[in-house]
């Protein structure tokens, strides 16, 4: 065990450890939230371990858009109310959280699990870009909006999934590069300035 | 230098996730070689580095030293090379072109020709001129800059003075081969007088007279395949952004 967390008794030095692993939490957060732990009632400590085993027992890949679901399909997919001619096409299924947040997009999603990544040997078929064409092939989808990260990877994938669809005389849009809210145009880039320019809107 | 910041231009060859959203972003800088340095909360939208330490971005930075790695504190991009990153053809030679220069290049090792070649092949392949061409070009001249320009006068084996005729090339024997020496090197391929001939004229003119050599395609394939088999010889391995490259290459190909 590191000796980085010794002082304290071996169960909490081991939970210490344990959040420290997680992104984003440093050792003082981490022996911050062990101490905090000790101290709560023992059915919240039991929630807590709950709800982290029911992330690995229950979960599994929505078998139509490959989000990550407990029932199959998943809540958006089975939704009626939404509109499945539109299909949103993101990178990881965290990406479907921020959109959903918009409350704008009513259609329904597909994860790729990943982009293409040429310098990681990352490939089309790594990713379940197949799984999107075979939707496309059997559904009545009129449009693909590419939702993938405004990066040099997000890019190339998006660029060669719309090569892919375009022949199927689908819609394949993408969505807009342009300034953040909130954000300042001194700061902002070449490229997302020359996007914005490219995409600006009648007011 | 023992001023604690510091500011050079670069060209972002690589960048990893690092923590949660800071990038650990490998720079082909002008003033100091490979160069790598932490940028703080590039991946955030609002980030003020974001945009301009992208791949392949040509930026202007300030860096401060740290105790382990350095710290971009300030990126402005000079050129981001936009009709690159507009074509996936060009970003995959663009992909190709940072993998190689990263694979020959040791870190903190001053190198201003090697960037100024790097940023002409960028200039070149933005402005519409030969992809193919521009990546011939800058591998040939990079090999010859790093120290294995290939012997093409002479065999590299016997030193006789090369007839005009079908010759052979080993990267083993670091360039071209008589007919004697080549024949019985199972390493040794053929090279046609015309691939000799282009090769030996640019290695010694700049890339404006290299475009005035015509090429046809069965030519053009003949050097690719030279200048990659040199290449895989020198690194002993196969760069991952070659299979990409030749993937839309056969692809398009098929579509037409």
């Amino acid at each position: 065990m590191n000796s980085y967390f010794l002082p304290a008794a071996k169960p909490i030095s081991r939970l210490i450890e344990e959040l420290h692993k997680l992104p984003g939490i440093g050792p003082k957060t981490a022996q911050r939230l062990a101490y905090h732990l000790l101290q709560a009632p023992p059915e919240k400590s039991r929630d807590l371990a709950d709800a982290i085993l029911g992330i690995k027992e229950n979960l599994r890949l929505c078998s139509v858009c490959l989000n990550i679901t407990d029932s199959d399909p998943c809540g958006i997919c089975s939704d009626e109310t939404r509109d499945g001619m539109k299909i949103c096409v993101v990178e990881e299924p965290i990406d479907i959280m921020p959109l959903e947040r918009t409350r704008k997009f009513r259609g329904l999603y597909h994860v790729l699990h990943g982009v293409i990544s040429p310098s990681d040997g990352i490939k089309p078929e790594d990713l379940r870009i197949k799984e999107l064409l075979d939707r496309l092939g059997s559904n009545s989808v009129t449009e693909v909006i590419l939702a993938t990260n405004p990066n040099v990877e997000g890019e190339a994938t998006s660029m060669y999934i719309q090569r892919l669809i375009t022949p199927l005389g689908i819609r394949v849009t993408r969505l807009a590069r342009g300034l953040p809210f909130g954000g300042d145009l001194e700061y902002a880039d070449d490229v997302t300035l020359s996007r914005a320019l490219e995409g600006r809107q009648e007011m | 230098m023992t001023s604690r910041v510091y500011q050079t231009e670069a060209i972002i060859i690589k960048r990893h996730k690092f923590g949660e959203a800071d990038r650990l972003i490998t720079l082909f800088t002008s003033d100091f070689g490979k160069v790598r340095a932490i940028a703080k909360g590039a991946m955030r939208p609002k980030s003020k580095l974001g945009g301009n330490v992208e791949l392949l971005s040509y930026s202007q930075l300030m860096l401060a030293r740290g105790r382990n790695l350095d710290i971009i504190t300030q990126a402005q991009a000079i050129d981001n090379f936009l009709p690159i990153r507009d074509s996936l053809e060009l970003m995959s030679a663009g992909f190709y072109l940072t993998e190689l220069v990263d694979a020959f290049t040791e870190e903190n090792v001053e190198d201003r020709e090697l960037f100024s070649l790097f940023l002409n092949t960028l200039k070149e392949m933005a402005g519409s001129s030969d992809m193919e061409r521009a990546l011939r070009y800058f591998e040939l001249r990079l090999l010859s800059h790093m120290g294995y320009r290939p012997q093409l006068q002479k065999c590299a084996n016997c030193s006789r003075q090369l007839e005009p005729e079908a010759n052979y090339y080993s990267p083993h024997q670091g360039g071209a081969l008589c007919r004697e020496c080549g024949y019985p090197d199972m390493s040794a391929r053929t090279i046609s007088v015309n691939a000799l001939k282009v090769l030996r004229l640019w290695l010694k003119c700049d890339y404006a007279t290299a475009c005035r050599v015509k090429l046809t395609a069965d030519l053009s394939r003949e050097i690719k395949n030279l200048m990659r088999e040199n290449i895989r010889y020198l690194l002993e391995k196969q760069l991952k952004s070659i299979e990409w490259m030749d993937r839309l290459n056969s692809e398009q190909k098929n579509h037409a």
